[in-house]
């Protein structure tokens, strides 16, 4: 009771709302230092892996990235970061190691399932788009992307929620954002705040996870939702 | 400690001569760690996923609680169990087992769906009861799902553990964390690299014990 009671306080206390080490600007930094992350990956990532896939062309190595990329803990790349660009260099006003660190545990998901998506376009739909007159980037722009819309918006879900939970770890090395009411916390043993730290990070990727897949929901057209239902069936799993 | 400043690089044998014990315990305590949440973890998915699969209600609440426990990040489930269990190991456990959940459970469950209907008439006719064709027949048919379950789970847990240094467990996270803190190198590349290479060995393991396990899957010559 009495702990509870105490991240209830924690929460009731003005100085929380406001200044640096507030919620309001440690929630942006969060948000911000996540989407900028994501941005860049899906920048670099998406053209490339869409081409990749369109063209069938190193599948291999798509895959192979990936697998590397998951066998590398996030961790050590925030520490591998900080190692390399120390914890004062900034870039966009935000520091570079936790940046890169970011983009890379980015990148894989979205590279991924963007190659992956391209690649199992059906050639039905790779031929029709080629014999009404489409040009190869044409046919990749408004009929294989539209049609592996679900599965690249799936790799960018991925990555945003991934990116989220090890901004929140990156409190470890060289950053603000929600997970520093935790380190800080565990650090100087004030638990109500770790809790409370965590409240709030738990909170906010749960919200990212609902926003997400509403938004990947609206990004699969209309035609590929209806025709997805039968199709999957008859696929084995 | 006091050697700290004397190095610079990325690697620096002495320590790594000088500290043999310690980077053993904490490669132990990071294999043990994963070894126990990956054990775990199916032993909780494969009743949980067998029982989604008969009775279809459970299906859907069975994957949501998963995906919002797995969604939680692990920085954030560490704090949440600390008023709790405290900085011990069943706070550094706990989540590890509940992230392996909702790839298990829906690796049993991919598994068990794509079982043949045909395979399952068969069994039947051959006089199978419920119980005796889930495990004679339906298991070993979902099996190749299963391991693939199992190693995702596998690569992602040992990865994970390295977070558990921040609760004062973590194997080589461990390592890695007090190097950085105390700005040198070395434990840092050793921390890293020896969890690499356990995922990949862990992995290696896995697909060979798979490969053991089920000779069918193996290429006819």
């Amino acid at each position: 009771m009495s702990f509870h009671g105490d991240v209830a306080d924690w929460f009731a206390d003005p100085a929380r709302w406001s200044g640096p080490s507030g919620v309001p600007n440690r929630l942006w930094e969060h948000l911000l230092i996540s989407g900028m992350a994501v941005g860049v990956a899906v920048v670099v990532g998406l053209p490339v892996a869409a081409w990749l896939g369109h063209q069938r062309r190193f599948g291999t190595l798509a895959m192979n990235v990936s697998n590397v990329g998951r066998a590398i803990p996030s961790f050590a790349l925030l520490v591998l970061g900080a190692q390399l660009w120390g914890i004062s260099e900034l870039v966009w006003g935000l520091p570079t190691a936790a940046l890169v660190a970011l983009v890379l545990l980015a990148l894989p998901p979205i590279v991924t399932n963007t190659y992956v998506g391209l690649a199992e376009v059906d050639d039905g739909i790779r031929d029709a788009a080629r014999g009404m007159g489409m040009t190869s980037l044409q046919a990749l722009w408004r009929a294989e992307l539209p049609v592996a819309a679900p599965m690249v918006m799936n790799g960018v879900r991925v990555a945003t929620l991934q990116v989220i939970a090890t901004a929140g770890l990156a409190a470890v090395v060289a950053f603000g954002g929600l997970g520093r009411y935790i380190v800080d916390g565990i650090a100087t043993r004030r638990f109500p705040q770790v809790f409370a730290g965590a409240v709030l990070v738990a909170g906010l990727a749960l919200a990212a996870e609902l926003v997400l897949s509403g938004l990947q929901r609206v990004a699969t057209p209309k035609g590929v939702r209806l025709a997805r239902r039968p199709i999957r069936k008859e696929t084995p799993a | 400690m006091t050697l700290a400043a004397a190095s610079d690089g990325w690697l620096w044998w002495p320590w790594v001569r000088d500290h043999t014990d310690d980077i053993v315990a904490a490669l132990r305590e990071h294999v043990e760690l994963t070894v126990v949440a990956v054990v775990a973890g199916l032993v909780v998915s494969l009743p949980l996923a067998v029982a989604a699969h008969r009775w279809r209600w459970l299906r859907g609440p069975t994957l949501v609680v998963a995906g919002i426990l797995y969604t939680i990040p692990s920085l954030a489930a560490f704090a949440l169990l600390i008023p709790y269990t405290g900085l011990s190991r069943t706070t550094a456990l706990l989540p590890l087992v509940t992230y392996t959940l909702f790839i298990l459970v829906r690796a049993v469950l991919t598994g068990l769906d794509g079982v043949d209907r045909a395979v399952l008439d068969a069994a039947d006719g051959m006089g199978y009861r419920r119980w005796r064709r889930l495990v004679r027949v339906e298991l070993p048919l979902a099996l190749p799902s299963i391991v693939a379950g199992l190693r995702l789970a596998t690569v992602t847990t040992v990865g994970l553990v390295t977070v558990t240094s921040l609760i004062t467990y973590g194997g080589l996270g461990q390592l890695i964390y007090e190097g950085f803190g105390r700005n040198f190198r070395t434990p840092v590349t050793v921390g890293v690299v020896l969890s690499v290479a356990l995922a990949v060995v862990l992995d290696l393991l896995i697909t060979g014990g798979a490969r053991v396990a089920m000779p069918w899957t193996r290429r006819r010559s």
